[in-house]
């Protein structure tokens, strides 16, 4: 090698990486990294104070607003809960899913986008098999758009009221939250890190509150650079050591849709991995477990601890009517607000 | 055929080593004359160009272009690709075989340099090594040969059984034609649309491993090393990783024909630049780490990189308009090669202006030993392009001479205007009347010069 080059190595000053144009509208949760921490603390606050409010005073807030919900892939809690957030807030709702509508006929995503804003849709609620999908959307149609699962990548509002359901556990009663309001905290996510959007959202969110994740599964399951997408995370490969050390558990279903002929022997993956009420016990008796769901009884959880005492995989469902009507109403109201709130 | 004169510009022709005030006749396609500013005597009717204060240069040689034709015109056509490269500088372009139907036919391949492809830049098939690039039977090399293929690749469908590819680098071998690859063992990237990483970890992407590249690489490396009597050349197309650039400095050393290119989006992007899924960073081979973009800019400054070629790989906006998994790879590349090159290698990395030249004219055509290409001396083509070298200014896609837009580098900064690109002595860019097209409509010539 001849000298210069290796003088040059150390001059290299190349191209910067720009700055992202995301999200174009303040409404957007396309990403938790959309949210400061000051903006979680705020929606958390207003989440409480949205679910204490008179029901009928509520239903005025986004009186015949319209939302489109747009779902490419079946849904039972995420979409039911948005539904149900968006008309408790009094807004008009629409659902258009990929089998019963013009997608099925190849209408892309952005003509849908297109179609659904000069229908009159204020903001689009996305469920997208896709990653990055509702980047996609944000881009062409400007609207204020929900992220509600984009593929492997994200899933915000899961995320949201992951930490809903955590703070209501281990830090009752505080508000407003902060960068130091998980320390001392470990939670492990456990199993299909690889295809899972509630992972991803979770190890990006939960560390900025000053929580540890720990992620845990098969080598197949969470790659080595997992560890890398963030700061606060750790792999454990050791799922009872893993369950030693944490104050939340949150189990994942193996995303059979997603393996891509990968093989994997379910026996083995129960035996490493499956959360039984005897590991519980013995492991952490007072901690947490969570599920986003769908939950697979028997494989990664038992049914004896998803119906335990240490569940919260029901009310996490509850939270999440509760976070989406903040996320909603933040959607409409916030380019009003002027700011990204 | 008319006569024209380049007057008062700085020549710098690698190949023939000048780098001097010099003025440049060029009559009936050819070289005629270079003589000290001043002295050249003008025949009558001789048209003059004007370029005090300008760089003169040899016409650029991009190696790898798709040009789309035949069968993806909404893509791109052979008259607007080449009006881009024209655009860019470039007045060679040895165009990819996945067209359709694919060019492994010499009918195809004669199509292509057709006068009535109204070409405004000269175009050099690469025809595919195999049948349909179905990597099964080989195509008749001698007859593609003769009706100007350049080299052979099955390019995107890179050719993974052993005792295929051995044959292909044999039979190319004994007609004289390259064989280029596209290095990608497609077992490994099944699904993938970047670069395997934290960066399409965190995007929940699935990534394709840079072993994918270099083991390939190393395999062709190989078998060309079993063929070492053949004097078969392989040409690693696109390189991308550290390891593969590595495997090709060492089959170099051991003197095995051997030789690569990088294109710009690899010595500049990496899997960051990918953002939050910008189709217009998605392309095959995909942008790196910042560890193999730094291997490329080292492989580029220490001689080893052979070439830069653009990999021009036009798609229709609706294509790239949707998710990140399902876009087309591939960016255009022809109207930034030379303004990025200069920004970068020349400016930033202080290469001499003549090495990087050099890398985009004289050093590609003799790879594909494109005769009287990529130098300006007496009795070659009269392919010169003229440019400003201390012009900086921004590119603009919606501008493109190509029928596409899909650039990661709208709105950056280049340094180096072409005023005046000049394919086989006619003009076919002048900056100061870029809406005109103008093209070159002599029949293609043979490979020998006369």
């Amino acid at each position: 090698m001849n000298p210069a080059a290796t003088s040059v190595r150390r001059q290299l000053n190349p191209p910067p990486v720009p700055a992202s144009p995301f999200p174009y509208n303040p409404g957007s949760l396309l990403s938790v990294m959309d949210l400061s921490v000051e903006s979680v603390s705020r929606l958390l606050a207003r989440t409480t104070a949205l679910e204490n409010e008179d029901p009928l005073v509520r239903d005025r807030i986004l009186a015949k607003r319209r939302i489109a919900l747009l779902f490419y892939e079946s849904s039972t809690r995420t979409r039911t809960s948005f539904e149900l957030a968006a008309k408790s807030l009094g807004a008009d709702t629409t659902l258009v899913s990929s089998l019963s509508s013009s997608i099925e006929k190849g209408e892309s995503l952005k003509d849908t986008g297109l179609t659904l804003r000069a229908l009159g849709a204020e903001a689009i609620i996305l469920r997208h098999s896709s990653s990055g999908a509702a980047w996609l959307l944000e881009a062409e149609t400007r609207l204020p758009v929900i992220n509600a699962g984009d593929g492997m990548h994200e899933h915000p509002t899961q995320a949201l009221l992951d930490l809903r359901t955590i703070l209501a556990h281990l830090r009752p009663g505080t508000a407003p939250v902060n960068a130091e309001t998980l320390a001392g905290v470990t939670v492990s996510i456990v199993g299909d890190i690889l295809h899972s959007r509630v992972a991803r959202s979770n190890m990006l969110l939960l560390p900025r509150l000053g929580a540890r994740v720990l992620l845990c599964g098969p080598k197949e399951l969470l790659p080595e650079l997992a560890a890398q997408a963030g700061p606060g995370i750790a792999i454990e490969r050791d799922f009872e050591a893993a369950v030693r050390q944490s104050q939340a558990i949150m189990m994942l279903r193996i995303q059979a849709e997603r393996l891509a002929g990968l093989q994997l022997d379910l026996e083995e993956y129960k035996t490493s991995y499956q959360l039984t009420g005897q590991r519980l016990a013995a492991l952490a008796p007072t901690a947490i477990v969570m599920h986003p769901g769908p939950i697979i009884r028997g494989l990664e959880i038992t049914a004896g601890v998803a119906d335990g005492v240490q569940s919260t995989i029901l009310e996490q469902i509850t939270n999440g009517v509760a976070i989406r009507m903040a996320v909603v109403e933040r959607a409409l109201l916030a380019a009003r607000q002027g700011g990204r709130a | 055929m008319t006569v024209l004169a380049i007057r008062g510009g700085h020549l710098i022709d690698p190949s023939a080593g000048v780098d001097a005030p010099r003025d440049i006749l060029l009559k009936d396609g050819r070289v005629a004359e270079i003589a000290s500013p001043g002295k050249l005597k003008l025949p009558e009717g001789a048209e003059v160009l004007d370029a005090t204060g300008l760089m003169v240069a040899p016409g650029l040689v991009d190696i790898h272009v798709h040009l789309r034709e035949p069968g993806q015109g909404y893509k791109e056509t052979i008259a607007t690709g080449t009006a881009a490269a024209a655009a860019g500088g470039f007045t060679s372009v040895a165009a990819m075989p996945n067209t359709t139907p694919v060019n492994d036919t010499p009918e195809i391949t004669r199509w292509m340099q057709s006068p009535e492809r109204h070409a405004s830049a000269r175009v050099f098939p690469i025809a595919a090594a195999t049948r349909a690039s179905k990597g099964e039977v080989l195509n008749d090399y001698a007859a593609l040969k003769s009706a100007g293929a350049v080299a052979v690749t099955d390019d995107g469908h890179p050719i993974l059984k052993d005792s295929v590819m051995r044959e292909v680098l044999a039979a190319a071998a004994r007609v004289g034609l390259s064989v280029i690859q596209h290095a990608e063992d497609t077992r490994m990237t099944q699904g993938a649309s970047m670069n395997l990483g934290p960066v399409s970890f965190r995007l929940g992407l699935r990534g394709m491993p840079p072993e994918a590249e270099s083991n390939l690489v190393e395999r062709d490396i190989r078998l060309i090393t079993e063929l070492r009597e053949s004097r078969a050349h392989l040409h690693v197309a696109h390189t991308s990783t550290a390891a593969a650039l590595a495997a090709v400095r060492q089959a170099r050393r051991s003197g095995l024909r051997v030789t690569c290119e990088v294109a710009p989006h690899h010595f500049l992007l990496t899997e960051e630049h990918v953002g939050l899924y910008n189709t217009n960073a998605k392309m095959n081979p995909p942008l790196r780490s910042a560890a193999d973009r730094d291997a490329m800019i080292e492989g580029i400054l220490d001689g080893v990189v052979d070439a830069i070629a653009t990999d021009h790989a036009p798609h229709a906006t609706h294509e790239k308009e949707v998710e990140f998994e399902h876009a087309p790879n591939g960016i255009t590349g022809l109207e930034t090669a030379l303004g990025l090159s200069l920004r970068w290698l020349h400016r930033e990395w202080k290469m001499p202006l003549g090495r990087v030249l050099s890398l985009l004219s004289a050093q590609p055509a003799a790879l594909l030993n494109l005769k009287g290409r990529g130098t300006l001396a007496v009795g070659s083509f009269a392919d010169v392009v003229v440019f400003d070298p201390k012009a900086e200014w921004t590119y603009r896609a919606t501008e493109s001479k190509s029928k596409a837009k899909n650039t990661p580098f709208d709105g950056w900064t280049m340094l180096g205007k072409v005023r005046w690109t000049v394919s086989e002595g006619r003009v076919v860019y002048n900056a100061a009347q870029s809406e005109e097209r103008v093209w070159i409509d002599a029949p293609p010539v043979g490979r020998e010069l006369i």
